[in-house]
């Protein structure tokens, strides 16, 4: 098969929501669905039948377990659209978007879309694993004594659910106590952490009021922004709040602030041939050029849980013959503000370049103003799904916007793992 | 949104009890349904002297497949007549007034449920006798009051037909089946005028939109997801524009209809070129341009401000012009074909004013000076510019206004009952069909003939 380009057409998202507010009451489904419906609606694609959907969502019913084929069925694309579920954490909305490129480029598709949904409002409750044991022997139970006896081992003990917990299976930490560590090692201070955070707000706000997001974003449940943004927020505001993570640490910087909160969304992005696009009349607004992932051995202490990004984007730029500087824009999950200052950080040492990432120069320091220009997850919030078809479709209206140039994604997931990705401009 | 009032007297006991004492019935108006007969029984047809007028409507009904008896004096009616169309166009005396009386007479008095009478005349500044003009003007009255007596839904209305267009059969053909047909369930006692155009013969009247391109902004809601749907029925590739804030609506109504949903507030300063580049990717050019976003900020003339003042007229009448600027540049691509149509809405209140409505009563007496003089400006290039002027129309906006007002609103009117959305989407659907080339710089009200503002 002969290798062509995968083109990203647009995308849409809802607006992003703090936990526990406005998306309550609506599941990945409701959410997923929505999202896909909004994006049928901007591009005409009703009753398309499209290569494939690829979508997941990080925290998941076990009903949900044909999340994407069940949002399509559930959206006005053709039900002959196949459609599959992926999961890689954080990564997981980007990695949708890499893998719905690739088969675009190996010519098994001529389109499809890829996103990414998630919901701590609608998590799964599991009940614990000692109640889950008796239920299933009273399940296999053959006669009602065998039954009744199975059901009379249940203790009070048992009844109470276990909470879906933001940490490592591994070391039991939180995902902020990790990152904490590594902030620490990287000698990241409070100020720098708070500033990021502060243009984040500042940057998504001024995109929202200049209408950046008017064909990216479509409403729902009354929310017409996200509303974790602070347009006003300030380094001296942020400068009062206290840590939140690295407690017991009379040094810890990362705050409530600084760190993204839980949040609610779903994202979907659009991509097809060139030869797809122009059949519609659509514009590609960028060419998704490779992506990569990474992962570290966080477990056995020698890397950080999130410093997987820089060694995926070292060996995306060495694939792709690119220098680090030779982008016009940087999209950098915002996982937490220090997290993306540590790669930053880890980009610029030579230590780490040549240790690390086994490279003889350092990858070297970027041009801040072209970092998340237009705000990222600390102002947005972080769907963790959904995190990668936000920035997927901002960016390629960016590039596209600009007429010229090349951006560069990067995520960070849970588990060790990073994705890295690379889209440029249409000529 | 519903009429209670008309459910509660047109049903069981409420209908018993309202016949007994005399209220006021809302009749159930007939409306369309693709693939609908024209009309429900024969057309009474009939004419002062030998016009050709009077053979083109027997023949467009027959087209239209609908059976056609004579119109003439003393008639008794064997099958009730669910039209009556009288062609005075060649009425030049008052004595002819009577004759149009003893045809029209007995036709009228046999007319079936939601009947219509359609008179057709010369238009009085056309002729230069007194006389003459003055028999043709007698017309609008004798129309509007025909209008006023009509129940059961019943509707008259007056087709003007401009000299040109008398000897013109395709051009008076898509006027006179929308004003025949259940299209125009909520107009009655309006002129139309109808003059000679470009006009091609349509065969297929039921989809005349058919791979058309049609814009239509304020289609998340209320009239302009009414329009939409009516355009998508029609045959039309709509493109439904609303601001960015009621997406999710939009969608619901493009998705609805397999049409492009556009986020974008009207009153942007690119709003002309993004609607262009949307076109571009559906199309080659527009077809139709449908001006349907509206706001209200009422507040008496004394009490409002510049915001309240400048909004409403910005949203309503400024934008327009502004978008229309960019899509009549013959080097926009997407722009409005030779040919194309500009469909603005009104309202009744820009021709009656409304206490406290000051600023929106004149961004909608604006769109009628707009269209009035912009369809002369554009006659050359076949484009024709028409606005509705909806009364009371049964939407989101009408169910705020305070329950006895909008009682009011809703029984001013010949038919005693609001207009539904659709109504207006059917009367924009019909400026925008090929074979209204002939109808241009009007402005149409869908107010069931409303004593407001008239
Ligand atoms: N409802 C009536 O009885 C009535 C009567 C006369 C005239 N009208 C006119 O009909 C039109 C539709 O009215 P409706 O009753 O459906 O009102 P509506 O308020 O239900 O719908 C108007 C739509 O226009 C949209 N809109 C407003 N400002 C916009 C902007 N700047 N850019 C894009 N979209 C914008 C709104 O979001 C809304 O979806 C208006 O022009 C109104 O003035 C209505």
């Amino acid at each position: 098969m002969s290798q062509r380009d995968a083109y990203v057409i647009g995308g849409n998202r809802i607006p992003f929501a703090r936990s526990g507010g406005k998306y309550l009451k609506a599941s990945n489904q409701d959410l997923l669905t929505t999202t896909i419906e909004g994006l049928v609606a901007r591009f005409g694609l009703g009753g398309e039948r499209l290569g494939e959907v690829v979508a997941g969502a990080v925290i998941k019913h076990s009903r949900d377990f044909n999340l994407t084929r069940e949002a399509v069925l559930g959206s006005h694309l053709d039900p002959h659209t196949p459609a599959y579920d992926i999961q890689q954490a954080c990564g997981t909305g980007l990695e949708a978007a890499i893998l719905v490129a690739n088969k675009i480029r190996l010519g098994q598709i001529e389109s499809g879309i890829a996103g990414g949904s998630d919901t701590t409002s609608d998590a799964p409750l599991a009940v614990n694993d000692d109640l889950r044991k008796t239920l299933m022997k009273v399940n296999y139970a053959k006669t009602p004594q065998q039954r009744l006896k199975a059901l009379a081992k249940i203790r009070p003990g048992q009844l109470a659910p276990e909470q879906p917990k933001n940490a490592e299976p591994r070391t039991g930490l939180a995902m902020g106590d990790h990152q904490a560590i590594t902030t620490k090692e990287w000698g990241i201070t409070r100020e720098a952490q708070d500033e990021l955070a502060v243009r984040s707000h500042q940057n998504l706000a001024a995109a929202y009021d200049r209408g950046f997001f008017d064909d990216l974003v479509t409403p729902y449940l009354g929310l017409t922004r996200d509303n974790n943004l602070r347009a006003d927020s300030t380094v001296e505001k942020l400068a009062k709040l206290k840590p939140a993570f690295g407690k017991g640490d009379p040094a810890a910087t990362m705050t409530a602030a600084n760190s993204t909160p839980l949040t609610d969304g779903a994202s979907a992005v659009l991509l097809g041939s060139q030869e797809w696009a122009q059949e519609r009349g659509l514009t590609p607004l960028a060419r998704f050029v490779d992506g990569e992932a990474a992962a570290v051995d966080y477990v056995h202490g020698d890397e950080g849980l999130l410093m997987a990004p820089p060694y995926a984007i070292a060996r995306l730029l060495k694939r792709n013959n690119l220098s680090l500087q030779d982008f016009d824009f940087y999209e950098f999950h915002e996982a937490f503000a220090s997290t993306v200052l540590c790669h930053l950080a880890a980009l610029e040492s030579p230590e780490f370049c040549k240790q690390r990432l086994g490279l003889d120069e350092p990858l070297g320091p970027i041009d801040r103003d072209k970092l998340n220009v237009n705000g990222s997850s600390l102002a947005a919030g972080h769907p963790f799904a959904a995190t990668g078809g936000r920035i997927v479709a901002s960016l390629a209206k960016m590039l596209h916007e600009k007429g010229s140039g090349r951006g560069l994604i990067s995520i960070c997931a849970a588990g060790g793992q990073g994705v890295a990705a690379i889209l440029e401009a249409t000529a | 949104m519903t009429d209670k009032y008309a459910q509660l007297v047109n049903h069981g006991i409420g209908k018993k009890v309202a016949t007994q004492v005399g209220l006021p019935r809302p009749p159930r108006l007939r409306r369309y349904e693709p693939g609908q007969e024209l009309l429900e029984g024969p057309a009474a047809v009939g004419g002062i002297g030998q016009s050709p007028v009077t053979q083109t409507v027997a023949a467009v009904i027959k087209a239209s497949g609908g059976a056609v008896v004579d119109a003439a004096a003393d008639t008794t009616y064997a099958d009730k007549p669910a039209a009556v169309v009288f062609d005075a166009t060649a009425a030049r005396t008052l004595k002819e007034l009577e004759e149009l009386r003893a045809a029209v007479g007995p036709a009228v008095k046999a007319l079936g449920r939601c009947g219509r009478v359609i008179l057709i005349g010369t238009p009085p500044d056309e002729l230069a006798d007194a006389e003459a003009a003055a028999a043709q003007q007698a017309l609008e009255g004798i129309m509007r009051s025909i209008g006023k007596e009509l129940r059961a839904g019943g509707t008259a209305n007056l087709i003007w037909l401009q000299g040109e267009a008398r000897g013109d059969s395709a051009a008076l053909a898509a006027p006179l089946r929308f004003l025949l047909s259940s299209r125009s369930a909520y107009v009655s006692g309006q002129p139309v005028r109808v003059v000679a155009g470009d006009v091609p013969e349509v065969d297929d009247w039921q989809t005349p939109l058919k791979g058309e391109v049609a814009v239509i902004t304020g289609a998340a809601r209320g009239i302009g997801a009414d329009i939409a749907h009516v355009f998508a029925r029609a045959g039309a590739n709509v493109i439904a524009v609303d601001i960015p804030a009621a997406g999710d609506a939009l969608a619901k109504v493009a998705n609805g209809i397999g049409a492009v949903a556009l986020q974008l507030d009207i009153t942007s300063v690119d709003a002309g070129e993004r609607i262009a580049q949307a076109v571009a990717r559906v199309g080659d050019h527009l077809d139709v341009i449908v001006h349907n976003a509206g706001i209200t900020r009422d507040k008496l003339f004394v009490n409002t401000d510049a915001d309240r003042w400048g909004s409403v007229i910005d949203v309503n009448l400024a934008a327009q012009f502004r978008i229309n600027k960019v899509l009549l540049d013959p080097a926009t691509k997407g722009g409005l074909k030779d040919g194309g149509r500009i469909v603005a809405v009104a309202s009744t209140s820009g021709i009656g004013g409304n206490r406290g409505q000051a600023n929106y009563a004149a961004s909608k007496a604006g769109v009628m000076g707009m269209v009035r003089q912009l369809s002369k400006n554009l006659a050359d290039r076949h484009i024709t510019v028409n606005a509705v002027a909806p009364g009371f129309i049964e939407t989101e906006m009408t169910s705020k206004i305070p329950l006895a007002t909008r009682e009011v609103g809703r029984r001013i009117n010949s038919l005693l009952q609001g207009g539904q959305p659709v109504d207006v989407g059917e009367t924009i659907a019909f400026f925008a069909e090929p074979g209204s080339a002939g109808v241009t710089g009007q402005v149409l009200r869908v107010c069931g003939q409303s004593q407001l503002g008239a």
